[in-house]
């Protein structure tokens, strides 16, 4: 009975094309990275030691354990534990939470100390640095937009867990929503010592 | 209906806290390399724990370990799409 099967591998495979397409972007971003770096690494390095480690390690953290609950989710609902996915997907979803709110607070300081994109201090500073925290903006801001939508979707997959749409034989969404978790997780684990460890 | 998730391999929460352990070690390995002057090799040093990491999260929690070869090729060729962009434009900017 092919007809009434659904193509789960097509669907993970449609998953995995697009996030191909993520992995170039930011690897776009990388290049950029990289190529200034050379050019300017004392002052990269000197823009990342303004950069609080501390928070960075804590998101670092979060983000780790969080893609682990989302894959914990699915081995529980691969097994039919409801009970389990859900409780494993609001964990992850309260990772993101934290992860946010921690941003907030660390680009609000940088705000504070006039180090945002245009501001004064980094248009008559040092190139190097103007470029460096450009691209912290510009990376993290894209990464940050990333955890939000990957909160939606975590959140839509609970609640389609809690209504039984996605059960032990179904499960694809959550799977997908899984899948676009971890590359959040994956880019955030590249970005974390590029910015915040280079001395 | 007939369901093809049935012969999925499943990855167990022990295997899955390992990973994470594994993760966490190597986050303190790449905080604590960064406090060491390596000069020119603290890049690649750190660059190799995230790699080791990025694996790390594919294999087991992405289940690119026991996916098919077309996802595996896949993602392959965009590793190695990724490394020629990277490259040749660092070359470029290296030498000129």
């Amino acid at each position: 009975m092919m007809a009434s099967t659904s193509d789960t591998t097509g669907i993970r495979i449609g998953m995995w094309i697009f996030l191909y397409s993520e992995i170039i972007l930011f690897g776009g971003l990388f290049v950029l990275y990289a190529v200034y770096l050379y050019e300017y690494s004392e002052l990269f390095a000197q823009g990342g030691k303004e950069l609080n480690r501390i928070i960075g390690s804590l998101n670092t953290v979060v983000l780790l354990a969080s893609s682990c609950t989302v894959a914990a989710s699915i081995t529980a609902i691969q097994r039919g534990k409801k009970g389990q996915a859900m409780a494993c997907l609001a964990v992850s979803i309260f990772c993101g939470l934290v992860f946010v709110v921690n941003k907030y607070f660390e680009w609000g300081a940088k705000i504070h100390h006039d180090i945002y994109p245009n501001s004064a201090t980094l248009q008559d500073g040092e190139p190097g640095l103007n470029i460096f925290f450009g691209l912290y903006y510009v990376i993290t801001g894209l990464h940050g937009l990333h955890v939000i939508i990957g909160m939606v979707l975590l959140t839509t997959s609970l609640v389609l867990v809690h209504r039984g749409r996605i059960t032990a034989s179904r499960y694809a969404v959550l799977e997908n929503s899984g899948l676009y978790w971890h590359l959040v997780d994956l880019i955030w684990i590249f970005v974390f010592p590029l910015f915040y460890l280079v001395l | 209906m007939e369901s093809s998730e049935e012969h999925r391999h499943i990855v167990g929460y022990g295997q899955l806290a390992v990973v994470l352990a594994l993760l966490l070690a190597l986050t303190g390995v790449t905080v604590a390399v960064s406090y060491i002057d390596l000069g020119f090799l603290n890049v690649p040093a750190a660059l190799t724990i995230a790699t080791l990491k990025a694996a790390l999260v594919l294999l087991f929690f992405m289940h690119l370990r026991y996916e098919g070869p077309i996802i595996r090729y896949g993602f392959i060729t965009t590793v190695m799409f990724l490394a020629i962009m990277i490259g040749f434009t660092f070359w470029d900017v290296a030498f000129r």
